[in-house]
């Protein structure tokens, strides 16, 4: 099986710095150097205000390593079912595999920001109407922020989609209330909030549905807790039983459904017969087969540890759990929510920024953003420049705009035709499936999954299902457009 | 905006899905292979780097020869022979 790296060998233009004209050079250098400014600014300002630094670096990083790794945690799902290809889903669960390893050393040795989410039917159902979205949209949600870094204007609607889509949805009230379970509104009043923070149906959802279900980590589980004493918890727990041992069966279920027929087929071909060590050479050759996704995937998972570490050493080191302390101590009270906390995620996480910048605009049109739970009591609205996780997502675009500036792949792409509807939608859809599960496909499944929290995996499998439903749609709808330009010809 | 699918010449043909992002490209790439007679090529070209990888990996797999690819102006132009 010829890798696809040695075909891009045969047939690819020179990429790199040499081969990079100098107006993309000049942008590269031009966005290197305001957020090398943007960090001095900050440093002295502030201290405090390394933390947002953090972000913004490690944002960067991510949005250097998703556009070169074309990593799209939504063509994982849609790529197998649109093309039958497992480049992205090989990507993400080597990914998964050493964040995991990653995640345990930080929880064993103190050092990890990561709590679990309420576990519940919500996640799947959350992840099918944001499977739908991504497909819709062309990307996740890191993927729609790495595609606006390469100059792509349907992934900057589908951002808006999945700013404004959160942000309306989670002060949504009106007929959306009386459709609420009586249990919910009753849970949600015995939480003693003050009554005018709980307004939208999304509040007592959260507060009368969400809060009440458990949360679930592998380690911590008494089976695990009393096989596995101290730190191996973490490792047998969370990392091989959450995380490497599902990682590796789904990789088996996907190289017998998708890779193995064609493989063995050119096996037979050369030496008449296969045994088991052409499987073991075919799944090798479906994990390396795209080296730069691959290798990318293990520098995500490594990176995306390394952020988690730092973060747990700034909290420790200005002995705060949340950004919001460090805000309210510089004299930044009314970015915080009522209970003095912003949104601080603390490891690699996207969507509820986005939701907080779409908040932030709509207050600047009067709204009310902040008598509710989402925003007034747990997330707060800071300023822009304020936001630590805000910083992560520009980093995000920026990164990757300057990996297609150097591989001349970036391009202002204009949204034309269904184009633009498709963004828009896909944008809301996914804004609106990251809501009710607390996360995207970051944070509610990568994390989660890397973390031991099996809800990643419920979330993983609505995700699958709405990208499939989505590619059924999309395949419907492209067959007939490809029948329309076949009527000039025959074929 | 509309993509295109062109006969150009005998055998040949050419699909231009610029401005599309995933996964329209490489679907249309397959649907584009899927009709076409075998050893007939198509000139695929695209603006979206993502797809250009997805779809090098797609005719790997299904046995289509990537006989050229090349990089022109934010653009991605891949010449595919059907297998």
């Amino acid at each position: 099986m010829e890798t696809i790296d040695k075909v891009s060998a045969k047939t690819n233009n020179k990429v790199g710095l040499g081969s990079t004209d100098k107006r993309s050079l000049f942008w590269v250098f031009f966005i290197l150097g305001l957020l090398i400014l943007t960090s001095l600014v900050y440093a002295q300002a502030d201290r405090y205000y390394m933390y947002l630094v953090v972000y913004m670096w490690f944002g960067l990083t991510y949005g250097m390593m998703l556009q070169y790794g074309r990593f799209c945690m939504a063509s994982a799902s849609r790529d197998l079912f649109a093309a039958g290809v497992p480049r992205m889903a090989v990507g993400i669960m080597v990914a998964l595999v050493f964040f995991s390893l990653v995640q345990a050393i930080l929880h064993a040795t103190d050092m990890s920001t990561f709590t679990p989410a309420p576990f519940g039917i919500h996640m799947p159902i959350a992840g099918m109407i944001f499977g739908i979205g991504m497909v819709l949209a062309g990307g996740c949600a890191s993927g729609t922020l790495y595609k606006v870094g390469e100059g792509n204007g349907t992934s900057f609607l589908a951002l808006l989609g999945i700013c404004f889509g959160q942000a309306i949805f989670a002060i949504a009230g009106g007929p959306l209330r009386s459709l609420l379970p009586q249990s919910w509104i009753e849970s949600s009043a015995a939480k003693g909030l003050p009554p005018e923070m709980v307004n939208s149906w999304f509040d007592v959802y959260l507060t009368g549905y969400v809060w009440n279900q458990p949360t679930i980590q592998i380690s911590k589980t008494k089976f695990i807790e009393n096989t596995f004493p101290g730190a191996s918890a973490y490792f047998v727990g969370d990392a091989l039983l959450n995380a490497i041992i599902p990682a590796i069966l789904l990789l088996t279920l996907i190289y017998i459904a998708v890779v193995r027929k064609g493989f063995i087929k050119k096996i037979k071909k050369a030496k008449g017969s296969s045994s088991l060590r052409d499987d073991l050479a075919g799944f090798w050759s479906m994990i390396t087969a795209s080296k730069r996704t691959t290798i990318m995937g293990v520098l995500i998972g490594i990176t995306a540890g390394l952020h988690i570490w730092v973060l747990a050493g700034m909290q420790k080191k200005f002995a705060i759990s949340n950004f919001g302390e460090l805000l309210t101590r510089m004299g930044h009270a009314g970015d915080v929510s009522i209970r003095g906390t912003v949104f601080d995620p603390g490891y690699w996480y996207i969507t509820t920024q986005e939701a907080q910048f779409a908040a932030w605009i709509m207050e600047k049109f009067g709204i009310d953003m902040r008598s509710n739970v989402f925003f007034g009591v747990v997330n707060g609205i800071p300023e822009l420049w304020r936001n630590p996780a805000l910083w992560m997502s520009i980093g995000i675009i920026f990164g990757a705009a300057i990996i297609a500036l150097i591989n001349k792949e970036f391009k202002l792409k204009l949204p034309k035709g269904e184009l633009i509807a498709l963004g828009i939608i896909g944008g809301l859809l996914m804004g609106m499936g990251s809501r009710p599960s607390l996360g995207c496909n970051i944070g509610a499944f990568f994390i989660r999954a890397a973390g031991g929290d099996p809800n990643g995996w419920l979330y993983l499998l609505g995700m699958a299902a709405g990208a499939f439903v989505g590619v059924k749609w999309l395949n419907w709808y492209t067959e007939r457009k490809m029948e329309k330009q076949m009527q000039a010809f025959d074929i | 905006m509309a993509m295109k699918f062109e006969k150009t010449g005998e055998g040949t043909y050419m699909l231009d899905v610029c401005g599309y992002v995933c996964p329209h490209p490489q679907i249309y790439t397959k649907k584009s292979l899927e009709k076409m007679g075998e050893g007939d090529v198509v000139e695929v070209i695209m603006d979206n780097p993502s797809s250009a990888e997805t779809i090098q990996q797609m005719c790997d797999q299904a046995g289509h020869d990537i006989l050229d690819k090349k990089h022109e102006d934010g653009k991605i132009i891949m010449k595919i022979e059907k297998g």
